[in-house]
């Protein structure tokens, strides 16, 4: 969706605060926040996309003027309302109304370290051979799906080489709204700087974004 | 020293009234009570994940793995040909490194990691994020404007070289190999790692040079 979450290529953010020595949260809340929210993900109640689209669903004003642990915050509380887990009502008064839905699983601080070193791989088995390979000149498509997409707005329509071909992944397009994870070739493709941002960008820059085989056609 | 500081934080706030907690304080806060009490987190899980990742993932990983590549040549080869592997080798792997890519600095290209659609990040070997790196004015800029971005980090690189953005759109994790600063030959992969920092592995910096680490 052509959300908030899509920045590349925007203006007027201002200089970026680099933050010397930057402790890893800045405050209580922030770790609960993190914590909760990888907590959550465990119960297997949702996916990754499915995550990243909740929080990309916030209203872009609401998305541009959070900190990032408030985005999580209100993307989780969208997710737990939205797959049954919690009510609006519960949410507002903090306490149980009702007896909790069942989910997969409820993780314990023992497998904590087992679950993260184990991570969620997205590399599927290939179910046929690459329509692509490195050095095709291909064109990413102009699309604008009203749901979860990976493509860039910056990168769309425009024509690039593939450098790399990185196996069939989950695409997260089907994925974000429980249409399985219809796998596909993905590849990472390279762009001139001058063909995203025209004749007076630098001449010497070159962009790359990972890109799955249904976003691209041969150019 | 982490972990003390953390029990430290729980006191802090057991001692306030609610009232002195901030809307997104006693939102989180809420938030919390109704998932533990409904049996869908164990605090104690939350616990550990937090402590996982303020004391033991952090670019100190990451700067092990370049400055082998760079004490190693067979080790860089196979780090630039297959970096999940060489990387699981020395230990670090799952979360947010499940596909890593090494891409190598040369003289000709300078490498820049940024995630416009949101905050990927290779957690195995960096961590988490900084803030810079997730935040809007980063994000925005990294892909269009590189070498001004780099100048903010006080990064000049002469206009001949070519800026090498990725934008990690995918579960694709990338680190930088920086290059090896000159004069620091014969030294071991432990002295070399201290002249690793966290952004030459992002491509917003360049490693110490050897008179800026104090050697012991």
């Amino acid at each position: 969706m052509n959300g908030a979450q899509d920045l590349g290529g925007m203006m007027g953010f201002g200089p970026i605060v680099h933050e010397p020595d930057e402790p890893w949260f800045h405050a209580e809340w922030e770790r609960r926040a993190f914590g909760v929210t990888l907590a959550m993900g465990a119960t297997g109640a949702w996916n990754l996309d499915m995550s990243r689209h909740a929080r990309e669903s916030l209203h872009p004003a609401d998305y541009l003027s959070s900190s990032y642990y408030e985005i999580w915050i209100k993307g989780l509380e969208r997710l737990i309302v939205r797959q049954g887990l919690v009510s609006e009502e519960e949410l507002k008064i903090g306490r149980a109304l009702t007896p909790p839905a069942p989910v997969k699983r409820v993780l314990k601080a023992q497998d904590v370290a087992a679950l993260l070193a184990r991570g969620g791989p997205t590399e599927r088995p290939a179910p046929q051979a690459a329509r692509f390979s490195v050095g095709d000149r291909v064109a990413t498509r102009n699309m604008h799906p009203k749901g979860h997409t990976r493509l860039p707005r910056y990168a769309r329509g425009k024509e690039g080489v593939i450098e790399r071909v990185h196996g069939v992944h989950v695409f997260p397009d089907s994925n974000a709204h429980g249409q399985g994870e219809n796998p596909q070739w993905l590849y990472t493709v390279r762009f001139s700087g001058r063909e995203l941002w025209g004749e007076e960008a630098d001449p010497n820059l070159v962009v790359s974004i990972d890109a799955w085989e249904s976003y691209l056609e041969p150019a | 020293m982490t972990h003390a500081h953390h029990d430290h934080d729980h006191d802090h706030h057991h001692d306030h009234d609610h009232s002195e907690l901030s809307p997104i304080e006693l939102r989180v806060r809420a938030l919390e009570s109704i998932l533990v009490e409904k049996g869908y987190v164990d605090p104690a899980a939350i616990d550990a994940l937090v402590e996982t990742y303020e004391t033991k993932v952090g670019p100190r990983n990451g700067a092990r793995v370049v400055a082998k590549a760079w004490a190693d040549s067979d080790y860089r080869a196979w780090l630039l040909r297959d970096a999940t592997a060489a990387i699981a080798s020395l230990g670090f792997m799952g979360r947010q490194g499940e596909h890593m890519v090494a891409v190598e600095n040369t003289p000709e290209e300078h490498n820049l990691v940024v995630c416009t659609l949101c905050s990927c990040y290779p957690w195995p070997v960096l961590g988490l994020p900084p803030v810079w790196y997730k935040s809007a004015p980063y994000r925005s800029r990294a892909v269009i404007d590189p070498r001004g971005v780099l100048a903010e980090f006080g990064v000049t690189l002469p206009a001949t070289t070519r800026i090498r953005v990725w934008d990690s759109t995918a579960e694709m994790r990338y680190l930088v190999v920086p290059m090896r600063p000159e004069g620091t030959e014969g030294w071991s992969e432990e002295a070399l790692a201290d002249l690793v920092t966290r952004d030459s592995m992002i491509g917003t910096g360049l490693p110490l040079r050897p008179e800026q680490v104090v050697r012991s």
